[in-house]
């Protein structure tokens, strides 16, 4: 993992720092950390000449641009309505139980992250859920419980 | 009842010769491009329905050396997820539509702005677009595209609150007008077409507005991909003409137990059982971007108002009033009457605001609310009270 | 010039023409229709937020909002259709479920948007379900100057717009979507630890109580009380020029006299003037600039940098040291007047009448909230207690005349206690953008060439007016022989007011862009007369008039140079000896520190 002034820098450097760089910047980072931590935005703030509380406002924006800590692997379960209709409870329940914590919290190994999220784009082979970039769909608990065994052990 | 059988089509992804279509654009002046789109009829796939010929005649007209086409991937209505598979299906007929886009208006650069929870897409997206770029710098043509990636923010959806995103800013939607074609990304001249509009726009240049005219209804030209989902026993994609009745549609998609189908996503209609047979799906009855959810009659429509509701509540921006504070008062205003804290006739208060939401919201969200809200309360009301 | 192309429209069926590109709200004004608005104000850009201004243009499906759509050719519009008054009435509604409205509790009781619209439409019981939420939580008063209070706020983002636009801080931000949108600092930390400048601006421009000053009104009626305390008084140039409205008076009245008197009336002990430190800081910094002059130009000193900057103005100061701390060195090191003033008030003011320091409570009246935050400064203590104790803004300081029951009006005209009372011309307009300038340049001309400046009767015009930035230069002639370094030298001046201004000089200056040898910065537009502590509301035409009042009173003054003020001159014959001396220094001066820049 890369310290976050020298993250911040080859974002930066890549994405350029112009206003419109701070979406990719803060992707970047969030790819790398997992979220924005305060340095970590207030590191962006002074290399786009922008304020710190604008860097805030704008990632807590959107959904995806964390700026709490969270896991290496951050599980998003759809809760709208054709997964909340197809057992988004009873994936929850079964995460919950697996990772012994509860939506919103993260593993005490600093693993993983159970969080839930609204619509995306699955709701024919609902429930699903994402896992950082990777959707996980048609879930029940065996695959849940092979899933989360799989990225244990990554 | 007497009903026809659904015509099902198979030309969005059906493989074609990108290069053969891109050459043919070349060959026409662009106004010719934009006729052959106005006189397709071509209304824009991603549910609000603007006729596509007329946007891109717009922005041609605007003079500006710098134009920008963007591709609105970022598919977030409930129940859509039919932008994701022409995506991973058919991604270069979406290339080869924003660049027919751009030389019909004059611009040299687009961005497709993907959805954050597509990123999974992106590789296999880039490489291919890779080799589109290839393709066309042999043919001399001259369009680049590049990709900007969401961030789970539905409300990027609306145009203008994606050029602030990719600008880099909160993803509020802003004042109109000015519109888009005058005034869009960076300021400049801009077109934005979803995703399936984009390919329609291929599929009409490879085929001929005549042609695609065919299909479809006179106010309702052309197929549509749906997405099903909910309560049917073959969810999926489906590509099908426009212009058929709901009962159509529920008889070939239905568990045979529909009691309602919310047609375009949690902004759209919830059409009780009683309308099926008089609802047109189209734009002369009920547009959709595609996102077909069917609710048979084990689902409580105050749960499915809820989670919209819910749904609302977290995906406004909060810059404007009605939408922000209206949201949350819808749900806390069910809540409490399905709790009996507030009496069942608050309910008449909160159709009377989802109704004001309507008007004077800022943008297309909030003024879309009231659609799911107003249209479950009306046909569902005891199951909300009760 | 083009002249503009006229559009016609109807508004409630009335004809008018107005230039392209108007909205329908000046439209509406031009025709004297009044259409309710919250989140719009004169001094910003448009933001069609609040919806509270929606009317319904005939033939469109949905409202308009009057302050954003632009007019169009045949365009027709009713602002007070059945439509229109049930969407407003809505409108109103909501942003009342989210608001504690807790008037007759709040600070801004009387003087809220809000609360006057809402009693326009003269509501009964609330419509909608109460969503504030648990308000303790809500608050934040950590801060010596502001509190922000987000139960209140009704996300019109005015204060956002005013920090970004105006003053270029954007220490607050709207963070969160939907129901978690809000006005947040930086991850919602206080906004005591942010890049708050404490300008107040935002405070001017809130239409509720959610952003207001922290008062100290109780603390100064205990001290006035306390039979044991000695309670001195200073009034800013400013406040003069502008209680006045919070009493009932026009913008632009002068009210000097009544003021002194009833600040007699409420207790104080003394009633001394900011002017005369005013005028003080002007033979400080005027000496200052001069030694800066000479050791750059002369001795070639590397650590006198140039150009010099003002130092009065608080907010400017934290700017500088959040934003520019490379350039802390450019600053003058002279306080301002309000703590030169506290720290002579418990030293040479106490010597003189013959109390004990730590029975006085010193209590300044100011334009502004971000002298709450200078007064509590660690490095404010050189009288060896607490320099000032208590800042009062304009506003509360009227709203003290308001509860001790005195009729303003009719107060007979008093004049300021001695030995710190006196004041000059060049003092009053110290409360106006390019006053210290001016002043400043009337002495030190004079010094250096033993001739008043030559300007008609000493009014500099290039230094005046409210262009954000002003650049003048002044050749220097006739030097007198200890200046005659500075024989022939052009004197080049820019003067800038609003932070955003400020901004555009500092990186101007940083960029090499600029060479200034002297610069005047205030934080608020217009100067201290547009201070974040003045009465409420602030626009161009209020600033103006305040300013127009500013330099009626400085040509109303018999003694119009700093250096020409009596006390002030007899201050440094008994107590400071010279200008820039010792004693000065220890007192008068100080320095300043880098932060961070969250």
């Amino acid at each position: 993992m890369y310290q976050t002034d020298n993250l911040v820098k080859d974002l930066v450097e890549t994405h350029g720092r112009r206003r419109e760089s701070l979406m990719p910047i803060l992707q970047g980072i969030v790819e790398q950390h997992n979220y924005l931590s305060d340095d970590a935005m207030v590191e962006v703030a002074k290399e786009l000449d922008i304020s710190a509380a604008e860097v805030y406002g704008t990632a807590s924006f959107y959904s995806f641009l964390d700026t709490e800590p969270r896991g290496k692997y951050v599980i998003r379960v759809c809760k709208t309505i054709t997964c909340a209709m197809k057992g988004k409870h009873e994936v929850i329940e079964t995460l919950e139980d697996i990772l012994k914590i509860k939506v919103g919290e993260t593993t005490s190994s600093g693993l993983f992250t159970l969080l839930e999220t609204n619509c995306m784009g699955w709701c024919h082979k609902a429930p699903a859920m994402l896992i950082n970039d990777v959707p996980y769909t048609e879930l029940n608990r065996e695959k849940i419980v092979k899933i989360i065994k799989d990225y244990m052990h990554k | 009842m007497k009903t026809k059988k659904i015509s099902k089509v198979d030309l969005i992804f059906e493989h074609i010769n990108p290069r053969e279509v891109l050459t043919k654009a070349c060959d026409m002046s662009p106004e010719d491009i934009i006729n052959e789109m106005l006189e397709s009829g071509l209304k824009g796939r991603g549910g609000a329905g603007f006729p596509t010929g007329m946007k891109w005649k717009l922005c041609a007209e605007e003079k500006n050396r710098t134009k920008y086409i963007v591709c609105n991937a970022d598919e977030g209505e409930p129940g859509t997820f039919k932008d994701r598979e022409i995506l991973d299906r058919v991604a270069y007929k979406v290339y080869t539509g924003m660049a027919i886009a751009g030389r019909a208006v004059g611009a040299k650069k687009g961005i497709i702005y993907l959805r954050g929870e597509y990123k999974f897409l992106l590789p296999q997206l880039r490489m291919e677009l890779d080799g589109f770029h290839k393709m066309i710098n042999e043919i001399c043509y001259d369009f680049e595209i590049d990709f900007r990636l969401g961030s789970g923010a539905y409300i990027c959806g609306e145009e203008s609150a994606m050029f602030e995103s990719i600008e880099g800013k909160r993803g509020e939607p802003r004042n109109k007008p000015p519109y888009p074609t005058a005034s869009g990304l960076f300021g400049k001249p801009t077109v934005v077409n979803n995703v399936e509009t984009l390919v329609n726009s291929v599929i009409i240049l490879k085929y001929g507005a005549e042609k695609y005219k065919l299909l479809g209804t006179r106010f309702s030209t052309g197929a549509k991909v749906f997405s099903v989902s909910g309560d049917t026993p073959i969810p999926g994609i489906y590509e099908l003409e426009l212009g058929m009745s709901l009962l159509e549609f529920v008889n070939e998609f239905g568990d045979g137990d529909t009691k309602a189908v919310q047609v375009g996503g949690a902004a759209g209609f919830c059409v009780p059982r009683k309308l099926f047979a008089s609802t047109v799906i189209g734009f002369e009855g009920v547009p959709t971007g595609g996102s077909m959810k069917l609710f048979n009659s084990s689902r409580s429509m105050y749960h499915v108002l809820h989670n919209y509701l819910d749904f609302f509540a977290e995906e406004s921006c909060g810059q404007c009033t009605p939408c922000r504070v209206g949201c949350q008062q819808l749900l806390k205003g069910v809540e409490s009457v399905k709790r009996g804290e507030s009496k069942s006739t608050y309910l008449n208060e909160l159709v009377k605001l989802a109704a004001t939401m309507k008007i004077a919201s800022k943008c297309g969200l909030g003024q879309s609310v009231g659609n799911a809200f107003n249209s479950i309360v009306e046909n569902f009301r005891e199951e909300i009270i009760y | 010039m083009k002249k503009d192309k006229m559009v016609n429209l109807k508004i409630n069926n009335q004809p008018v023409s107005v230039p392209e590109g108007s909205t329908i709200l000046q439209a509406a004004k031009k025709l004297n229709i009044h259409i309710p608005t919250l989140c719009n104000h004169d001094d910003l850009c448009v933001a069609g937020n609040c919806r509270v201004c929606v009317v319904e243009q005939k033939g469109a499906k949905v409202l308009a909002a009057a302050c954003a759509q632009p007019v169009q050719e045949g365009m027709e519009i009713l602002t007070n259709s059945m439509k229109v008054r049930n969407a407003r009435k809505h409108v109103i509604e909501l942003l009342l479920s989210e608001h504690r409205a807790d008037c007759t509790k709040c600070y801004r009781n009387q003087n809220c948007e809000l609360q006057t619209l809402a009693n326009e439409f003269s509501f009964g019981d609330h419509l909608f379900l109460d969503i504030v939420g648990d308000h303790e939580r809500l608050i934040d008063d950590a801060s010596c100057a502001i509190i922000k209070d987000d139960s209140k706020c009704i996300r019109c983002q005015r204060c956002v717009r005013t920090c970004s636009e105006l003053q270029k801080v954007s220490a607050i931000a709207v963070s969160g979507k939907g129901s978690d949108m809000k006005i947040s600092t930086f991850h919602d930390r206080p906004i005591s630890h942010v890049v708050c400048t404490n300008c107040g601006q935002c405070v001017n421009r809130c239409p509720t109580g959610a952003l207001t000053e922290k008062n100290y009104i109780d603390f100064v009626w205990d001290a006035i009380y306390d039979p044991e305390k000695y309670v001195v008084v200073q009034t800013a140039p400013a406040v003069r020029v502008s209680i006045g409205e919070d009493l009932g008076y026009d913008p632009g009245e002068r009210v000097t006299g009544k003021m002194v008197t009833a600040l007699k009336q409420l207790g104080f002990d003394s009633v001394l003037d900011t002017d005369f430190t005013a005028d003080l800081t002007i033979i400080e910094e005027g000496t200052e600039l001069l030694t800066r002059l000479r050791k750059a130009l002369v001795e070639k000193d590397k650590d006198a940098v140039l150009p010099m900057y003002t130092s009065c103005s608080p907010g400017w100061i934290k700017f500088i040291e959040h934003k520019f701390p490379e350039m802390l060195k450019n600053l003058s090191t002279c306080k301002s007047p309000q703590q030169m003033f506290g720290a002579l008030a418990k030293t040479y003011y106490a010597q003189n009448i013959g109390v004990s320091p730590e029975k006085i409570v010193s209590v300044s009246i100011m334009p502004c909230t971000a002298k709450k935050y200078e007064a509590n400064r660690p490095e404010m203590r050189d009288s060896g207690y607490k320099d000032v104790d208590y800042v009062l803004t304009t506003r509360e300081f009227a709203m003290m005349i308001k509860q001790a029951g005195i009729d303003f009006r009719m107060l007979e005209p008093s004049n300021y206690d001695s030995i710190m009372g006196d004041s000059t011309g060049a003092g009053a307009i110290f409360g106006a953008t390019g006053g210290v300038m001016e002043a400043a340049i009337r002495t030190a001309y004079e010094i250096v060439t033993g001739k008043p400046v030559p300007f008609d009767n000493l009014n500099i015009i290039p230094a005046r007016g409210m262009e954000g930035v002003k650049e003048a230069s002044l050749k220097i002639e006739g030097c007198l022989k200890e200046w005659s370094f500075l024989e022939g030298v052009e004197l080049k001046v820019a003067i800038a007011h609003g932070l955003t201004n400020a901004n555009k000089v500092m990186t101007a200056i940083s960029k090499g862009e600029a060479d200034y040898h002297f610069v005047e910065i205030m934080a608020c537009p217009g100067g201290c007369i547009g201070g974040g502590g003045q009465p409420i509301p602030t626009n161009m035409t209020i600033r103006q008039q305040r300013i127009d009042a500013i330099y009626a009173e400085d040509l109303s003054m018999p003694i119009r140079k700093s250096h020409d003020n009596p006390e002030v001159k007899k201050l440094y014959e008994d107590f400071l000896e010279k200008p820039n001396g010792h004693k000065a220094h220890e007192l008068l001066h100080t320095h300043y520190v880098e932060r961070v820049r969250y």
